[in-house]
């Protein structure tokens, strides 16, 4: 089982979610996995503090061009659609940072004169947290693109019952990359009208992708409010509220999972893993093709 | 003309809500939502549009079927796996191209013996230029799991700039979005000055750290600001400390606030709605910001 913790607005509680499910799951005697996808900014291992076995290089393939074979034809400048290639008096300039690794400018030399080359753009580390599989990326300060780093989180995950991705925020390539193949997608929110936008959006991505999905509303207050309506006139079933409560935003700030240190936490956040499990094998069993109204 | 760009690495900071405060503060300032996949400012300063451009972030590459011979090489050639064999209604299958997964290399359209590819340029988003109560904005809305978002920053930015210019405007202040990748580069490169906006939390520290790291690669000025300070003011400390030895200059702090989601909810910034605590640390912030752009 593969779920993803997204969201459209920063902010909201998906690390929160991500950890304590997978913490709560890990005392279950499930074999889980916690994959951090926020490779911009991955937090999941402040909380779960892991013990790091292995570190990989994220590397995408960049061409180099063999000046003595190069015959100066332009033909891989015009392929490259991103500009990662320039014609610049008598020489190829490769400018690797906007280069995508799509080959193409391989693929089109006439005389073989250019390779590909790795070049490193961040880090996926694995390791243990208790009993929690532990996996993340982290993308070198001043590259661009989040992406590979992504994929070679994907790849680099042991077999296990449960997957939890934490996926980074927004509905661009970043996030999607993260939601995708997974089973199903669990959006956070917060009862605000930054989030409620915000929630609207990342509900349009994820149907855009067909994937069956929750909402969390974090920070909850004891009114029902305008997420819950949507939520209700959209038919997306709302997973659990969290309640707006300062000793989980006090143990977060130090780094301390909610179901590690409250106890009734535990017991709200098992509840919760057995509610989506739920939720996914019911969807599973009838996928509907419902429209989503703006 | 003096560039402002508000980032924070973790999302849901209070990038959104300070930069609302500033344009009212500022009075006469040009605004520009950079945040494009998740945009949030308009929710605060209710622009009324003026002009919409319609925004092709790159090319997509489409299969025509009835030329297509199955032959499997633009499968082969794809690194982003977008292509598939698909079984077709009639018991046959079809090569296809999942839009969402495509990066827009061109690769298979360029190598397909049969011609049977189309690649061409793909609306993936829309901006706008916009009046608001406190002065001319521009801002976007990427298209649902589209790709560019950094280029079309880049574009919000530029038409922010000239009208800036044209009006004589000297301040331009720019919402950023989360994260350090592609389109938080594509905000800070070349702008005068950085406010990173944080909190004192273990996340909210360690993503604060990289975004410094960021706005030293690329050579632009820094300040910081802890947002919901009392949470943890040992962590406050901390975190200024860090930022002086960063070369960062710490600007003031900012209250928790329960004004600051009450003026949201009314759809103003938080310095328009009453003189709460956190609207005054935002007024003195704000006036300790223009001292160091000026």
């Amino acid at each position: 089982m593969r779920i993803a913790i997204a969201s459209g607005k920063g902010g909201t509680g998906k690390t929160t979610l991500a950890t304590n499910l997978a913490f709560v799951a890990s005392k279950e005697a499930r074999r889980v996995v916690y994959a951090d996808c926020d490779v911009e900014e991955p937090n999941g291992h402040l909380f779960l503090r892991p013990e790091i076995l292995e570190t990989h290089p994220v590397t995408v393939p960049v061409p180099r061009v063999d000046e003595l074979q190069c015959i100066r034809c332009g033909d891989c400048v015009d392929i490259c659609q991103f500009n990662a290639l320039a014609l610049a008096g008598k020489k190829i300039l490769v400018f690797p940072e906007l280069c995508h690794g799509c080959g193409g400018c391989v693929l089109v030399c006439p005389n073989f004169a250019i390779e590909e080359v790795p070049r490193e753009i961040g880090v996926v580390e694995t390791g243990r947290a208790g009993d929690v599989l532990f996996v993340q990326g982290r993308l070198n300060v001043g590259e661009a693109m989040a992406p590979p780093a992504i994929r070679t989180v994907k790849a680099a995950i042991p077999p296990a019952d449960l997957v939890l991705f934490d996926a980074p925020p927004g509905t661009a390539c970043p996030a999607m990359e993260s939601v995708r193949g997974c089973d199903f997608v669990i959006l956070v929110t917060e009862p605000t009208p930054f989030g409620l936008n915000d929630l609207k959006l990342a509900v349009a991505a994820v149907d855009a992708l067909e994937l069956p999905h929750g909402v969390v509303i974090n920070r909850a207050g004891a009114e029902e409010g305008e997420v819950e309506h949507w939520c209700a006139c959209n038919d997306i079933p709302i997973l659990a509220r969290i309640p707006d409560d300062r000793r989980v935003a006090v143990a977060y700030s130090r780094g301390q999972m909610a179901a590690e240190a409250l106890p009734e936490y535990f017991e709200h956040f098992s509840n919760l893993l057995t509610r989506i499990l739920d939720e996914v094998a019911r969807l599973r069993a009838c996928r509907t093709g419902r429209r989503v109204t703006a | 003309m003096k560039e402002l760009v508000v980032i924070s690495g973790k999302g849901g900071t209070g990038k959104t809500s300070i930069v609302a405060s500033f344009a009212a503060l500022a009075g006469r300032a040009v605004l520009a939502d950079c945040d494009v996949d998740a945009a949030d400012l308009h929710l605060v300063l209710a622009p009324e549009v003026r002009r919409r451009e319609s925004f092709s972030g790159g090319q997509r590459a489409r299969i025509v079927a009835e030329r297509c011979t199955l032959c499997g090489r633009c499968k082969m050639l794809c690194r982003f796996d977008a292509i598939s064999l698909v079984e077709t209604g009639d018991g046959g299958s079809a090569y296809f191209i999942d839009p969402y997964a495509c990066e827009g290399c061109g690769v298979c359209a360029h190598e397909c013996m049969k011609r049977a590819i189309e690649f061409g340029p793909v609306e993936t988003g829309e901006w706008f230029v916009s009046e608001t109560r406190h002065g001319p904005m521009v801002h976007a809305q990427l298209g649902i799991a589209a790709e560019n978002s950094g280029k079309l920053v880049t574009v919000v930015r530029n038409e922010a700039r000239k009208i800036a210019q044209n009006r004589g405007r000297s301040l331009l202040i720019v919402d950023g979005p989360p994260g350090i990748g592609c389109p938080v580069i594509a905000s800070i490169t070349g702008s005068t000055h950085v406010l990173a906006v944080t909190e004192p939390t273990v996340s909210g520290e360690h993503d604060v750290e990289r975004v410094l790291e960021l706005a030293a690669h690329f050579h632009v000025p820094v300040s910081v600001c802890v947002n919901k300070w009392d949470i943890n003011p040992e962590m406050t400390e901390r975190i200024e400390q860090r930022a002086r030895e960063k070369g960062a200059e710490p600007i003031g702090r900012i209250r928790y606030d329960s004004a600051v989601t009450a003026a949201q909810m009314k759809g103003v910034s938080a310095v328009e709605y009453d003189d709460s605590p956190a609207a005054q640390d935002v007024r003195k912030g704000w006036e300790r910001l223009c001292d160091r752009i000026s």
